[in-house]
């Protein structure tokens, strides 16, 4: 895999504040990559900086090799689908798609062919001729992706491209996204504040924020070993207990959990005994089972059920611990049995491996 | 049912007095002109009665005024040259508008209002104040009472009416849009005509209007800065109805102003929707 995106050190500063601060990353070719983060992180600055809208104070970004540094937006084989989409108002389907074409100057028959082309894989062909205006949200989204692909950049960005579509027509552009960026092998470099459509699109991940990248990994990795506090909150649901190490060996760890004693967890990078910092377990890493129920676990703690969210697929359950602590369990309901599993107010234990969970430092 | 028949009474009131205030002065006058243009003129102005009071006294209704019209070349040259003038003066309207109206839209928020405020100040000392400022100013310079002297003073007067309408168009656009244009090859050129410009068309319609058909109607910045020798139709108009008080004949010549104006205005619309069909 060789590196299409190179950014070294960059950094942009708005007076005292920096929006993205010396971030380093690199992007493969064909590769779909995703920066991920809260608003206000400094993922959009980082975008537009790679687009040539902005320029950074300090670091340099590099395409191909080459530094991008004072190469106009308009010289840059880049394109950009955003958030809005952008599509010219006073344009037809077509002579949007064709703009990026025209710009280069290319002959009229192959652009015909092109955009031809382009609008039979967004699947808007028989759009040609409408107007911005005349379509919905997810044919425009359709539009400006294809504008954006026609003219085969090295790179594209999207910027949160599927953040006006409602959930359903959001998952269905999310394959078809998968499925283009694949069968082109354009590198995608996509921006969201949406941690499910990261998870579910990207080979890799850049979690940011507060202008720095906090974790980069693939999504499982990301998910699975969040390497901090901000990165085990942000995605996806996660319990965290305050806990403090009691003893490590390289085989786990012991902590102390206030409240519930001394709990198992799998062996952390730097983590000594006296250490404090919180055990980042996943809802769907413990179970929840009746209080007779025999559970070969070691980690197993008595409480009652105070609320439960019912989503179809699976229930959450909320269990206030006999030492104070609140957990969150999560049960299939594809699981043999009554559809409801615990009322409220119910007696359960919930219980977890000793090798799941994950202790954080801070 | 009761909320519908509400409904339509609040229309009918909001509408309602809007509506007969034209009715009364903007339709009802046009239609006396219109009759007023077959008319004879009376002895001393005004109009002659239309039910002679006995024969020999003059009245009725006659054709005469377009038969003078359309046998005299001169009227068709006055109205070729004031259409002329009104669409050099609305290309040069045009020309100065631009720049300042999208430089006031692409300024910052808080100084937008302080430079509309400044093109419209002018507005705020006597029309004919400035008019004759004018001839002060373009005395020395040999240019009084020549055609460029009227022109000047036509852009002049009709520049905010131009500014306005063109700011109140481009600042409505979406500036992603240039930026999107510029991401996908575009230089500034072809921004500025495949973007800005385009999407500018209506207010460049709405500002060439309200320039153009003024200045087809103006007679005071010819009389003054143009002297007796450049008239133009509204001199004409003028003189038809206060010099010569022959009110019939002027009603004939506003009239035939008026479906000339209609007619350049119907074949701008037709040809700016079919530009539109086929961008």
């Amino acid at each position: 895999m060789t590196a299409i995106l190179e950014i070294r050190n960059v950094t942009r500063r708005f007076g005292d504040f920096a929006a993205v601060n010396d971030v380093s990353l690199s992007v493969a070719s064909g590769e779909f990559f995703t920066l991920l983060g809260p608003s206000g992180c400094g993922k959009t600055t980082l975008l537009r900086m790679i687009a040539g809208f902005d320029d950074p104070d300090a670091g340099e970004i590099l395409l191909g090799g080459k530094d991008l540094t004072g190469t106009a937006p308009e010289r840059r084989p880049i394109h950009t689908v955003f958030q809005s989409y952008a599509l010219f108002p006073h344009m037809t389907v077509a002579q949007n798609v064709a703009f990026p074409l025209k710009m280069a100057k290319r002959p009229a028959e192959e652009i015909d062919r092109r955009v031809r082309e382009a609008l039979e894989l967004v699947h808007l062909a028989e759009k040609r001729t409408s107007f911005p205006h005349e379509l919905s949200g997810g044919q425009k989204q359709r539009v400006a992706l294809a504008r954006g692909l026609i003219n085969r950049p090295r790179l594209l960005l999207l910027d949160e491209p599927l953040g006006a579509l409602d959930a359903k027509l959001r998952e269905e552009m999310q394959i078809e996204l998968i499925a283009m960026q694949r069968e082109l092998g354009i590198t995608f470099v996509f921006v969201t504040h949406s941690q499910p459509e990261a998870l579910a699109l990207s080979h890799r991940i850049a979690v940011m924020n507060a202008g720095r990248i906090e974790q980069m990994d693939e999504p499982s990795k990301i998910y699975g070993f969040p390497r901090n506090r901000f990165v085990a909150d942000f995605i996806g649901h996660c319990n965290m207990l305050e806990a403090r190490v009691a003893d490590a060996t390289p085989q786990g760890l012991r902590l102390e959990v206030p409240g519930l004693g001394a709990v198992a967890a799998p062996p952390a990078d730097g983590a000594r005994a006296g250490a404090s910092g919180v055990l980042a377990i996943r809802p769907e890493q413990v179970r929840i089972a009746a209080p007779d129920a025999a559970l070969d676990l070691q980690n197993r703690f008595g409480g009652k059920v105070r609320d439960f969210l019912y989503v179809g697929d699976v229930t959450t359950y909320v269990v206030d611990l006999e030492s104070g602590a609140r957990v969150e369990a999560l049960l299939a309901n594809s699981a043999p049995g009554r559809a409801k599993f615990f009322e409220v107010g119910d007696a359960v234990q919930v219980a977890w491996r000793h090798d799941a969970g994950a202790f954080l430092h801070g | 049912m009761a909320r519908r028949r509400g409904e339509r009474v609040t229309r009918w009131l909001v509408g309602g007095p809007p509506g007969a205030f034209l009715l009364l002065f903007f339709l009802l006058p046009s239609l006396i002109m219109i009759v007023a243009s077959f008319r004879y003129p009376g002895e001393f102005g005004g109009l002659a009665p239309l039910f002679p009071a006995g024969p020999g006294e003059e009245g009725g209704l006659t054709t005469e005024n377009y038969r003078v019209f359309f046998s005299d070349w001169i009227y068709f040259q006055i109205f070729l040259k004031s259409f002329g003038v009104a669409a050099f003066t609305t290309l040069v309207c045009l020309l100065m508008a631009y720049p300042i109206a999208l430089l006031i839209a692409r300024s910052p928020h808080q100084r937008r209002d302080l430079m509309v405020l400044l093109v419209v100040l002018p507005f705020a000392s006597n029309f004919l104040v400035r008019v004759y400022a004018w001839m002060i100013i373009l005395g020395p310079f040999d240019l009084l009472f020549t055609r460029s002297a009227v022109i000047l003073g036509l852009v002049y007067v009709h520049l905010p009416f131009m500014v306005l309408p063109l700011y109140t168009n481009l600042e409505k656009h979406d500036p992603v849009l240039l930026d999107a244009a510029q991401d996908l090859g575009a230089t500034g050129w072809s921004r500025f005509w495949r973007v800005t410009f385009p999407l500018s068309l209506p207010g460049i319609f709405s500002g060439s209007a309200l320039v153009f058909i003024p200045v087809l109607g103006v007679f005071a910045i010819p009389e003054i800065l143009g002297g007796i020798h450049d008239w133009l139709v509204g001199n004409m108009i003028k003189e038809a109805f206060l010099g010569v008080r022959d009110w019939p004949f002027g009603s004939m010549l506003s009239l035939m102003l008026t479906v000339c104006v209609l007619a350049v205005a119907g074949a701008a619309a037709w040809l700016a929707a079919r530009g539109l069909q086929r961008a």
